[in-house]
């Protein structure tokens, strides 16, 4: 502290008569140069222990993940996947069919209705034919007794089970979830979903299934209730694709992604928007900051000692 | 200069000028960025939009 003192009524001396003093503060004493060599060799331990540290928790920490039994599904090239990238919708269409023609004889989707199809993937025309091929209870009528009618527009997608206890039953117990969300609530989202429709294999020499679970290395715990749902040419699409086991995995969950954000072209599209609007004020705001800055950094601060 | 003499003489010298200059301006603004924005959006996903696929299955004589 003294040698800083020092150092500043140095400067201040020197500079008094020619310019407004400036007031620059060396702390001499606090420089590394200026450490002794037994010190100086202290500290460089210190940072590299420091540092080295720092490296090998990391370093165990990432190991410990990859510890665990689960296989984590590897990240597929979705083609929705980039930052402005929309879903594809011919492959929504696709997924909606496999969902029908497959899935829905055990999964519910209970928060999604024919109307949320309109627009999407298929016509108002198209919609309406598909609702009317299922049957709704409505009612009371004027009698009060419910009745049957043909579906509408308005109508939620018809669940394979009355309720979640015959779907147990008929399940050996598991409760198929619903799949609105299916990939909102699954740690690695449509990745997941597809590794695990396509990951089905063999169980390990060793590890044995209980009857009625079947072997999917992606599925925490590895024995699953589900029966491998798909397989090559498990269907034919109307639009001719070829049904590979792959290519109907990719769709079912391209439409499964659509399903639990039914919002997300419209929120890149908003994204890019914002971008387009930054990239006109932000240049705005820096003029402007410059602008402002400008009466401050050009000032001079004059100290006139009272005669 | 001279352009901009006159659009500051016709338009921003008077309050009132000055005013519907600016609520027209952010409605012909608005309305071009948006449509540039749609368009930009449109042709980075070419193919994947319903709109771009829609006429697949739309009947003809509708
Ligand atoms: C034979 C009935 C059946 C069919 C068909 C079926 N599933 Fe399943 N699914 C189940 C059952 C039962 C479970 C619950 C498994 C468990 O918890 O052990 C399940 C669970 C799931 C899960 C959740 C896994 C998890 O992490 O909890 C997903 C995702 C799934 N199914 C997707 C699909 C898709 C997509 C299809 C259509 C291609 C499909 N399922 C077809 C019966 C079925």
């Amino acid at each position: 502290w003294t040698a800083a003192a020092i150092c500043i009524s140095q400067s201040a001396k020197r500079s008094l008569y020619r310019y407004p003093p400036v007031f620059t503060l060396c702390f001499a004493n606090m420089s590394f140069a200026s450490l002794s060599r037994g010190k100086k060799v202290a500290l460089s331990t210190l940072g590299v222990l420091a540092a080295g540290g720092a490296g090998l928790a990391l370093a165990l920490h990432q190991s410990v993940k990859a510890s665990d039994l689960e296989l984590h599904p590897p990240s597929y090239p979705w083609s929705h996947n980039g930052l402005l990238s929309s879903l594809d919708h011919t492959s929504i269409r696709r997924g909606y069919q496999v969902y029908k023609q497959v899935c829905s004889a055990c999964h519910s989707m209970e928060y999604l209705a024919f109307r949320n199809l309109v627009g999407v993937s298929h016509t108002e025309a198209e919609v309406k034919a598909l609702a009317e091929e299922i049957e709704v209870v409505d009612g009371p009528d004027e009698k009060g007794e419910m009745f049957t009618r043909p579906g509408k527009l308005s109508d939620y997608f018809p669940k394979p089970y009355p309720n979640p206890e015959a779907a147990r039953a008929a399940n050996n117990g598991a409760l198929p979830p619903d799949l609105s969300y299916i990939v909102n609530a699954r740690h690695g989202g449509e990745d997941y979903v597809f590794s695990l429709l396509t990951g089905y294999c063999e169980p390990p020499v060793g590890v044995t299934i209980r009857e009625g679970l079947y072997y999917n290395p992606y599925f925490p715990g590895q024995a699953i209730g589900m029966a491998p749902p798909i397989y090559n040419e498990i269907l034919e699409y109307e639009d001719g694709t070829p049904a590979t086991m792959s290519q109907v995995a990719k769709d079912v969950c391209t439409f499964l992604r659509w399903a639990a954000e039914p919002e997300h072209d419209q929120r890149k599209r908003m994204g890019l928007k914002l971008l387009l609007g930054s990239a006109i004020l932000l240049p705005l705001v820096y003029y402007m900051k410059r602008h402002r800055w400008t009466v401050l950094k050009s000032r001079k601060i004059a100290y006139r000692p009272p005669k | 200069m001279a352009l901009s003499q006159t659009v500051y003489n016709l338009l921003f010298r008077r309050t009132s000028t000055f005013a519907i200059t600016i609520m027209v301006g952010a409605v012909l603004f608005e309305r071009v960025f948006d449509q540039a924005g749609n368009a930009v959006f449109e042709q980075l996903n070419r193919g994947k939009l319903w709109k771009h696929i829609k006429h697949n299955y739309e009947s003809k004589d509708e």
